[in-house]
């Protein structure tokens, strides 16, 4: 049992980083048969951070991002966040849809934003898949959110619910990258700790 | 003299991180990033010049689980800390006066009541500290849905507000 995030060991923060792994191989694939081409994952990064720490992990605070957030409960409880930069978004949805008439230059149509929001929905999905498999765990999944702002003030949103337990924040993330695009995406994954205990007695380390 | 004054004018404003405050006078300025459902709470002492800004996550140190020292993340402790830390600069209680920016709610996500609504419980716990300090609140830009940059500028105690996309504003 840990009490707080820094408490982890070596051997549980690896195994945590597989399940991440895991769960991002099958977003990755998942993400590639939307895109029709081949998507790359980086080696998931286990972050255990203060909370400015968190957001510059990710990177600019200010930059313009679109967030997909999901959140699950049941018996673990945490939030995925799909968050990639404003430009990278119009270029996922342009792959997906092809340029729209009514394309404003600085802006996103509905349509383009709910595209971005079910993308954000199937590696959310892919991702607590995997850990739901490798756990036996069962939660349920909100449907996702949508937001589009700075990309500090989207990451605040899921570190405030977690920030109760802790002076740190735990998380796991990848980026993502296609084959013709430069495209840079995090999946985030944030849990409280009581959820990880549990994943970690189920998993018995 | 002239040297100096010109560094300083030209000096990079001081960052304020997420639960974290910072207390200096001026002609320095404040600066807090991407506020969300935080609060940022600028106070400032317009006769000593001296201020503080302070980037607050959650309304009530109650939350705090047992023997995690944090007073900068709560409305209810980092406030009272920042007014003394301002004092040990010079400033006098009775002169400082509040502006607030932030307490938006980002994503609107019904399955969690914690996320929804922590951003007003912020404001209201903002609000309530101020109140019991006696402290007046003469400005703010708090609530909606949209993230805000504090820069405050300690010359003048003023707070300019920047957002993505919106227009800012000037409290």
């Amino acid at each position: 049992m840990i009490g707080s995030y820094s408490d982890l060991s070596e051997r549980q923060i690896d195994v945590l980083r597989e399940i991440g792994n895991i769960g991002a191989g099958n977003a990755a694939t998942s993400l590639s048969v939307l895109l029709d081409e081949g998507v790359s994952i980086s080696i998931p990064q286990l972050h255990i951070e203060n909370y400015s720490g968190v957001v510059s992990a990710v990177g600019d605070p200010e930059e313009l991002a679109v967030g997909i957030l999901v959140h699950f409960t049941g018996e673990v409880r945490g939030m995925v966040l799909f968050l990639l930069g404003f430009e990278d978004a119009k270029e996922i949805a342009q792959m997906l849809v092809g340029r729209e008439a009514d394309d404003e230059p600085v802006g996103l149509s509905e349509m383009k934003i709910s595209m971005i929001k079910e993308i954000g929905n199937i590696l959310s999905s892919a991702y607590l898949g995997s850990i739901g498999m490798l756990t036996g765990l069962t939660f349920d999944i909100s449907v996702p959110y949508a937001a589009i702002d700075m990309a500090g003030a989207l990451l605040a949103a899921p570190m405030l619910e977690f920030s109760v337990d802790d002076t740190k924040i735990m998380f796991i993330e990848e980026s993502f990258q296609t084959e013709t695009k430069s495209l840079r995406s995090h999946v985030i994954l944030f849990a409280d700790i009581p959820s990880l205990n549990v994943v970690m007695e189920k998993l018995g380390i | 003299m002239k040297a100096g004054a010109e560094k300083a004018a030209v000096k990079e404003p001081i960052k304020v991180g997420i639960s974290d405050y910072k207390t200096s006078r001026s002609p320095d300025q404040l600066v807090t990033y991407a506020l969300g459902s935080c609060v940022g709470v600028s106070l400032y002492d317009p006769v000593s010049k001296v201020g503080g800004l302070s980037h607050i996550m959650l309304p009530t140190s109650k939350l705090r689980a047992a023997g995690v020292d944090d007073r900068m993340k709560y409305a209810d402790t980092a406030i009272a800390d920042m007014v003394r830390d301002m004092e040990s600069k010079g400033a006098d209680r009775a002169h400082i006066r509040a502006k607030i920016a932030g307490g938006a709610n980002m994503f609107n996500i019904h399955e969690s009541a914690f996320i929804n609504t922590i951003g007003d419980r912020n404001i209201e716990a903002v609000k309530l500290e101020l109140d019991r300090l006696g402290i007046p609140l003469v400005a703010e830009d708090t609530a909606g849905d949209y993230g805000r940059t504090v820069f405050f500028s300690l010359a003048d105690g003023s707070v300019k507000i920047q957002t993505a996309g919106k227009a800012g504003s000037e409290l």
